[in-house]
């Protein structure tokens, strides 16, 4: 059984946002890089248990991006996994990872995708969905709950007003979201066996660009906020009722 | 040429979600001088779709059949772009809900559209076709330009305002190949009756300042006299005081409603992240320093335990129903 987990790298959740060449490149100047949140803790945290409860099973990790990206890929196999892959090409638009994501997948037979729920940068939540149809795979997406017996997956995924459980036969992609595993700290042995693990690099294939963003903006500040006594509650709700009219 | 949208059904109904996606595309639809059109796929539909029209769509292609119950991405993706392609649409219009979600992708990739996922205001179309929305968790937005013939665009929820006019959608059936299901729905666990916590004109949300998920009442009380949905912040959810589902910010659920109550919430950037785009902001925090109250709109420095009751009392007596 093989598994491969896609890795996307983001800001910091607490970088400052802020734009360069008039507005059309998000300024990356002293920003600090994680592994996008739900990729590392949900999706690669849940391959790993995966991997834990059956260790004949193979988990590679797969990021597309440049060299740049590198420390952040030994971040996430100082987590866990077999090795990683990176194809060496600088994301511009989904479609075009989704298909160097897709042609990886291919090659490598995977029984498993797992990608996070969306990235915290362009928050599209797309590439998952891209690269099931580019396979021919079923897709289950917004999973919070993923088991595996034998060939059959039972997963929990969110939808309108609730949850609901699907069953499925591998192959399979799923894009993972809060529920499907607990966040983990990598550990000093995972950081030392990090280095060593093999990390593979790949030319990416042809792929066109369907997308381009033309322009960054940030949204206008707020006024400022009225403050209300706690002795006067009343007055808050009068405020909502007539001046907001949101209630 | 014509512009396509995807009417999502929940248990048989088209919800909020769904009339958003109707009024943005037939309002595209007007811009770029074509026609609207709508999509429906299955058989139980308790809602009455001819009236759809009042959105301005003027034709429904509706594909019978029991094929879509388990919800597989795959069927649906398929069958939507081969109406798409039957009926000419240059663009395809989806809700970014859970449905939207894993079928839009799926019908960009057949379709060889630029997709746009979380619209958030009609496309500039004179001469290039940028769309905007948001990026980075809310704290900026980014204009996208779809290069390719044929576009795919999923609005986010609760971004646009729903309209009505007084026009039928003529229904039709559209025949179509409806490949077997490679999923299937095992069981469900919906919270029947309240409002899905996206699609909330009012959320109440609560964080570590309640001290323990014991003092929840209030919270809910607040919420029932408001008619909102819950919300949370996540080390709460972390806690397993309030389920995943509640937790809102940057790595947990983004929302827009009309008025999001954070109550006892510090309003870390991540929390902020999945909540600015709420229309009017209003904070309960003890402290004055709290960082929520530069984002907020309306603020109560003080302690929810005295606040919140009072709070319930008064939107009941405004309500009427006290
Ligand atoms: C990578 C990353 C991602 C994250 N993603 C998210 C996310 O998606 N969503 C999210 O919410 N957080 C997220 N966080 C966590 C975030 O940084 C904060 O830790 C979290 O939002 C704080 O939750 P809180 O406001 O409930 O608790 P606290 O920060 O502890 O704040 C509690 C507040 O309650 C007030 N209070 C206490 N008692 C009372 C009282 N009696 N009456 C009135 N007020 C009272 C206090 O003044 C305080 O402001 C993330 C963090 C990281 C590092």
């Amino acid at each position: 059984m093989k598994i491969l987990v896609c890795i996307s790298k983001t800001p910091d959740t607490t970088a400052k946002i802020a734009f360069t060449d008039n507005n059309t490149k998000f300024a990356e100047a002293g920003v600090q890089w994680i592994i996008n949140p739900y990729d590392e803790w949900y999706a690669l945290v849940k391959a790993l248990e995966l991997k834990e409860a059956d260790a004949s099973i193979t988990l590679h990790l797969l990021h597309v991006g440049g060299t740049d990206s590198e420390p952040v890929i030994r971040k996430a196999l100082a987590l866990g996994g077999d090795e990683a892959i990176r194809v060496n090409a600088v994301p511009t638009d989904s479609y075009s990872v989704a298909a160097q994501i897709a042609a990886v997948a291919k090659d490598g037979g995977y029984d498993l995708i797992f990608t996070g729920k969306e990235t915290i940068d362009y928050n599209n939540g797309v590439i998952g969905g891209m690269v099931a149809e580019m396979l021919d795979l079923p897709y289950i997406a917004l999973a919070t709950s993923f088991q595996l017996a034998g060939t059959t997956a039972t997963v929990k995924r969110e939808i309108e007003g609730g949850e609901e459980t699907v069953e499925v036969q591998l192959p399979v992609v799923v894009s993972c979201q809060k529920g499907m595993a607990e966040a983990r700290i990598p550990n000093m042995r995972g950081i030392m066996a990090a280095r060593t693990k093999p990390l593979r690099v790949v030319e990416p294939v042809a792929a066109e660009n369907y997308t381009e963003v033309a322009e960054f903006g940030l949204p206008p500040a707020k006024a400022g906020v009225k403050l209300v006594s706690p002795d006067n509650v009343e007055e808050l709700v009068r405020l909502l009722h007539e001046e907001a009219r949101v209630i | 040429m014509s512009v396509l949208i995807f009417i999502d059904l929940v248990d048989g109904q088209v919800k909020k979600a769904a009339h958003e996606a109707l009024t943005y595309g037939a309002k595209l639809a007007a811009q770029m001088g074509t026609t609207a059109e709508g999509v429906v796929l299955g058989s139980e539909v308790s809602s009455d779709l001819g009236e759809l029209g009042a959105h301005g769509v003027a034709k429904i292609h509706q594909v019978s059949g029991d094929g879509f119950k388990e919800g597989d991405a795959q069927v649906f993706a398929k069958v939507v772009a081969d109406v798409a392609e039957a009926t000419g649409a240059d663009v395809v219009v989806f809700s970014n809900n859970t449905s939207g979600k894993a079928i839009a992708p799926r019908v960009a990739v057949r379709l060889k559209a630029g997709l746009v996922s979380g619209a958030v205001a009609l496309p500039e179309t004179d001469g290039s076709f940028l769309v905007r929305k948001n990026v980075f968790s809310g704290k900026a937005f980014a204009k996208v330009s779809v290069k390719t013939a044929k576009k795919v665009i999923a609005l986010n929820v609760n971004s646009f305002t729903i309209e009505n006019g007084d026009g039928k959608a003529e229904v039709v059936p559209f025949r179509a190949e409806v490949p077997t299901s490679k999923i299937k729905v095992i069981g469900s666990n919906k919270t029947t009756g309240k409002v899905s916590l996206t699609e909330a004109e009012v959320v109440v949300s609560a964080g570590r300042g309640m001290k323990g998920p014991e003092n929840w009442g209030i919270v809910e009380d607040l919420a029932t006299a408001l008619d909102a949905a819950l919300a949370c912040s996540r080390p709460v959810a972390d806690a397993h005081w309030r389920p995943h589902n509640e937790h809102v910010g940057q790595t947990g659920v983004a929302i827009a409603p009309n008025l999001y109550v954070a109550v006892g919430i510090s309003g870390a950037i991540q929390h902020l992240a999945g909540v600015n785009r709420s229309k009017v902001i209003v904070v309960i925090n003890k402290d004055p320093e709290a960082p929520f109250f530069k984002a907020a709109d309306y603020g109560i420095v003080g302690d929810v335990f005295e606040v919140l009751p009072k709070f319930t009392e008064a939107v009941k007596k405004v309500k009427g129903v006290a």
